[in-house]
Parts: structure tokens; sequence; C-alpha cells
């Protein structure tokens, strides 16, 4: 450490003049800290935000540069949403939003409700279920579209070895009612373990003591389930719920390589169809005036959420 | 986890616990049937991959493996015989489908792409979060809690929308697909991540070490560096870790922005195709070698996955 006559300089100096003496003072030091982060943030996410703001008002397009800027005002908003199209995305993300959350939390709460028996090898077990949430979704997304062949692929295959349907007819990625499920099975498999560690949480967090009481009230175990395990770890499912609402409904990579949208568009969710504007039509206008929409609709339904949220856990 | 969760006299019966544990041995057994067809996939030929019922036992073959190394044209046998003996297994193996290799194929370019943004952007967001988390942590900021929730909101915004103008920016600094770029978005996207979690990591480290320190004669930064970051290192370790999971695993920024130079592996194994469609050994093969780091990191870290999959809201 300092030598020793360092040392004692130092604590003869005031403690004051000595900081100042040393170097920065603390608030100097806090501002230094915090500032590289924030110009980066400003630099790379509010900047661009901005000036995607000013583009949702114009006829801009990426590819063509040269163009002249035409100010539109607020014609892009109106006409997106007045377009059939953006509500039909719009209705295709609430479906997969919608069946994702549902299957992963009553999934992924009674896998963590089975976990907290604490059965021989739960730990390891629990590790091996983690897995899938860990993977890139664009690389595993991917691979399912080899999985979900009609002929060729397992989940054909399983699936017709199950219920006896010809695995030829099990077309998952191009029939029209079955693509719509295809995005919701594979998203399901990748994060109902993020809800399972979440809930699993929930489960350890509820103290032993209240189980004992209840238990010397003889209160019985479906009657403890509802009284007790629900609404103790139900902070953490609406937390799982949010952190996997938010995910899903800016969900792209998994479902632009599995099913790019299509068959058609039933599974153009709104990501895909930003992406198709965006970069394919080329209509950075208007495009962005979709993004800001989509933007402002996660934030407000997210705060909307997060007060329920608080209100949940202060009971 | 913890011991003192364990319920002692209320423990679940031996039946419940049996019943249980076979229900989550199932679950887990079915959940990494892809991952394991995956794998079993990269060492199929391409006929045996594409065979009709699926094929669980096969012969193995490195196919895949070099399929996904190697560009191959084909040639007439006349002349496959006029060359010499074959040099290795790869080349063996490709002249058996009337093949010569042509030369190296672009996944070693996009997997070393996928090796420098990842980890150069794991620096930056690990360093710039350190310092960050360790200011809100132990200073009083000014209008603290809008900035961090300011930092976090930065996450909500769909990739997509934040792509376009990232696009254009990119475009007239010419950092369009240039690694640099890449570095760049990914450390401000993984910043937000970093200073939620380390701030929660900083914050339980007690303060009276730093004041210790303080009052031997340190200076404050002096302080922070002997004794706050080596009592961080668990967590600067962790934050570093998801950091680096999530930049690998990134897709819709690599796809949109990078095409040539600057891709990585997302994108590009997608795209491997061989004759007449995707060559799934292949394609297995690079995601095979894509996923084992992660495994590897998944297992390392799965005392703290909990943390850094809520950004530190629920710490166990």
């Amino acid at each position: 450490m300092l030598n020793r006559t360092a040392d004692s300089v130092a604590r003869a100096t005031p403690e004051p003049l000595a900081r100042k003496v040393r170097g920065i003072s603390d608030k100097g030091l806090a501002w230094l800290f915090i500032s590289p982060t924030i110009l980066l943030l400003l630099a790379i996410n509010i900047f661009p935000l901005f000036w995607a703001i000013y583009l949702s008002f114009t006829n801009f397009r990426a590819n063509r540069p040269n163009e002249v800027v035409k100010n539109l005002g607020l014609a892009n908003y109106k006409r997106i949403l007045a377009d059939q199209d953006i509500w039909i995305a719009m209705q295709t993300t609430a479906h997969f939003v919608f069946w994702t959350i549902l299957l992963q939390t009553l999934i992924g709460f009674t896998l963590a409700w089975l976990i907290d028996r604490k059965f021989r090898g739960h730990a390891f077990w629990t590790t091996i279920i983690l897995v899938p949430m860990m993977l890139s979704p664009a690389v595993v997304g991917n691979f399912w579209r080899f999985l979900y062949e009609p002929q060729i692929g397992l989940f054909a295959y399983a699936v017709s070895f199950v219920t006896g349907i010809p695995a030829t007819e099990i077309s998952m990625l191009s029939n029209v009612s079955l693509a719509p499920w295809s995005i919701i099975i594979v998203d399901t498999w990748m994060w109902t373990p993020y809800v399972m560690l979440i809930c699993l949480a929930g489960l350890r967090s509820i103290p032993e003591y209240i189980y004992e009481a209840a238990e010397v009230d003889r209160a019985s175990n479906w009657r403890q389930f509802w009284s007790i395990t629900l609404p103790m770890a139900l902070p953490f499912i609406m937390l799982a719920v949010l952190f996997r609402g938010i995910e899903n409904f800016k969900m792209f990579d998994m479902v632009n390589l599995l099913t790019g949208g299509g068959p058609g568009s039933t599974t153009e969710v709104a990501s895909i169809t930003l992406k198709r504007q965006a970069f394919e039509s080329w209509r950075t206008g208007y495009s962005s005036a979709f993004a800001i929409i989509l933007f402002v609709a996660v934030f407000g339904l997210a705060n909307i959420y997060v007060k329920a949220l608080n209100k949940v856990k202060q009971r | 986890m913890s011991l003192t969760s364990a319920h002692s006299v209320v423990a679940p019966s031996a039946t419940s616990k049996r019943v249980a544990g076979t229900i989550i041995v199932a679950y887990a057994l079915i959940s990494i049937v892809p991952l394991l067809w995956i794998f079993a996939t990269s060492f199929k030929t391409p006929p045996d991959s594409i065979a009709y019922p699926p094929k669980i036992l096969f012969q193995p073959s490195v196919e895949g493996y070099c399929n996904l190394f190697t560009t191959r044209t084909r040639q007439t046998p006349e002349y496959i015989n006029s060359l010499g003996p074959a040099t290795g297994l790869c080349d063996e193996t490709v002249r058996k489908r009337n093949m010569v290799i042509a030369g190296p194929s672009n996944f070693m370019p996009r997997f070393v792409n996928s090796l420098i943004i990842a980890f150069g952007s794991t620096f930056c967001a690990v360093f710039l979060g350190t310092l960050s988390a360790y200011g809100f942590s132990r200073f009083k900021v000014p209008l603290a809690d809008d900035l961090l929730f300011f930092i976090l909101s930065t996450r909500m915004m769909p990739p997509i929308a934040v792509a376009i103008p990232i696009y254009l920016m990119y475009r007239e600094l010419g950092l369009s697909d240039t690694a640099l770029g890449m570095i760049l978005l990914y450390t401000a996207v993984n910043v937000s991540l970093a200073v939620w979690l380390l701030k929660g990591f900083i914050d339980e480290i007690p303060r009276e070490y730093e004041e210790a320190a303080m009052i031997d004669g340190y200076t404050r930064l002096q302080a922070f560096w002997r004794t706050v970051l080596p009592q961080a290192t668990t967590g600067i370790a962790a934050t570093a870790i998801f950091c680096l999971i999530f930049a690998w695993n990134e897709y819709a920024f690599a796809a949109l922005l990078t095409s040539g130079t600057a891709q990585t592996a997302p994108p590009f194994i997608p795209t491997i195709i061989g004759e007449g469609g995707q060559d799934w050994p292949a394609v297995a093969a690079g995601t095979t070698i894509f996923l084992v780091p992660i495994l590897v990191f998944t297992i390392l870290l799965r005392k703290q996955l909990l943390r850094g999959i809520t950004f530190g809201a629920v710490r166990k």
C-alpha cells in the first residue's frame, strides 16, 4: 500500500483541503464517470431518435438521397392510422404476444413450482432447461425451419408419430393457419425457461414461516397455493410478463428467419412490417413515423404496467 | 439455491418430489431435443440429413464441417482422377461427390467479425458501465433516477426503429458495414444493461471500505481502483458475459447494417446454401460452432443468470 510518510502527511492534512489537493472533487468525479455513457447514448440513441422524429414528418426515401425532401406535416401518421395493413400487423403482433405470454407464464410457473419441490438433481435439470434461452434466436430460429420441414423435419415426424396425421401434411411454415403457431411454438420453447427462472425466484422468496403458520391453521394445500404461493409470487410473474411483453412486442430476428412474415403476411408482426417498409420499399419517412408510433406504444404500455406492478408489490 | 428457503417442516412429500422430478426431467429432455438434433445433423451427410423418416442412427461424417469452411466446384470424374492423392480428410470427402475444394468460405471471416465485435463492444460497455455504475452508486447525482430510467428506456426501442436513423447516420459518417460502427452500436445497447447490473453489484459493496481507504490517504480515484474494483470482479465478470452473449447473438442490427466486410455470423449462417437448397449439415455445423461458447458461458453463469436477465431487478 502507500508508504508511511505519505500516510502520515495525509492524516495530518485537514480532510476537505486534502481532497482538493489530492485530486478532483467528488462531484467532478461523478460527472467524469457518468458523462461518457450519457454522451454515447445521446449520440447513438437519442440523436437518431430525434432524426427519426424529423424524418417522420417528411417524404424522405433513403434510396433517393438527392431528391428534394418535402415536409408532409402529420400526413404519414394519418396514413398509418388509416392503413389496413398496419392494423393487420398490429393484430398479428397482439396474437403473438398474447399466446406466447400466456403459454410461457403457465408452463414457466408450473415448471418453477415443480422445481421448487427440490427433488434430487433439480439443479442440474434446471440448468439443462435454461439452455435454449441463452442461444441466438436468429441462429436457432433458422434451424427450426429445418425441424418444421413437412416431410423430413423432426417436428413434423414427431407430430405425425403421435397423432397419426401423415407427415407430408404437417407444413407448419407454409400453411396459413399453422404459421402463426409455428412462431409461437419456437418462442415458447425458447423463453419459457426465462419465465420459469423468475418465477422460481419468486417462489423461493416466500418465507417458510408463512407455510408453517398455514399448516398450523390446517389450511389445505389448495388453499395454501391460492392464498400464499400465488399472491406472493405474483410480482415476480408480472415482472416476467413485462420483460417478455416488451421483447415480444418488438420481436424481429426469430420470425424474420423462420417465416419472414409469410406465408403472405400471416406472420408479419410489427417489426417485420417496419423492416419491409423501411428497407425494402424504402419509404423512410413513412416507416419512421411507424417506428415512433411503436416506440410510444411500448413505452406507454410499459409505464402503465409498471404502475400496476408497483401497486401489487405494495400490497 | 439458498439454504434458508428449504421448507423444513412443510417439506414436500417423497411422492410429490418424485412426480415433480419426472415431469421436469421429461420437459428438460424434450426441450433439449432440437439442440441435440442440430449437433447430430452437423455430422450427417446431406442425403442423410434429408432422409425420411429422420435418421437417428447414421454413419457420422465431417462433410458438413468441410462444406462450412470451404467453397467447392463440381468437376468431371476424369479431372478428379487426374489430380494427385487427396490431401486431408475434407479433400477426400468432397471428391466423393465429384467436387474439388476451390477455396475457403466466408464462414471464418464472419466468425472472426463476431469475435471482434462482441469482445470490442463488451469491453467498451463494461468499461463505461463500471464508471457510471460507480458514479450512480456512490455520489449524489442530480436527477439520478431519471437518468437511470433514461439509460434503461433506450433498450425498449424496437431494433428496426433504431436501425433506420442509424443506417442513415452511418452512411453519412462512413461507418456502414464497419466493425467500429457495430462496436459503437452494441456498446450503446449493452451499456444500459451494464450500468443497471453493475450498480446493483457495487451497491452491495460496503462504503466503509472506501471510506477507510480514503482516511488512510487514498484519493477517491485510488480508493475506487484499489478497493472497489477488486471486490466487484465477480459482478464485472458476470456483466461482461451477459454483454458478450447479447452482442454474440444479435441479429437485427447486424442483418440490416452489415452486408460484407463487417458481417457477423448470425446473418451469415442462414445464407449457407448448397446445390439445390439449404445445405443443412453445413448450417448445423456452423450453428454448433456458434453455440458452443454460449453453452459454456451459460453453465459458468448459472448462479448470476437471474440477475442478468432481469437487469438486476431480481437478485435471488
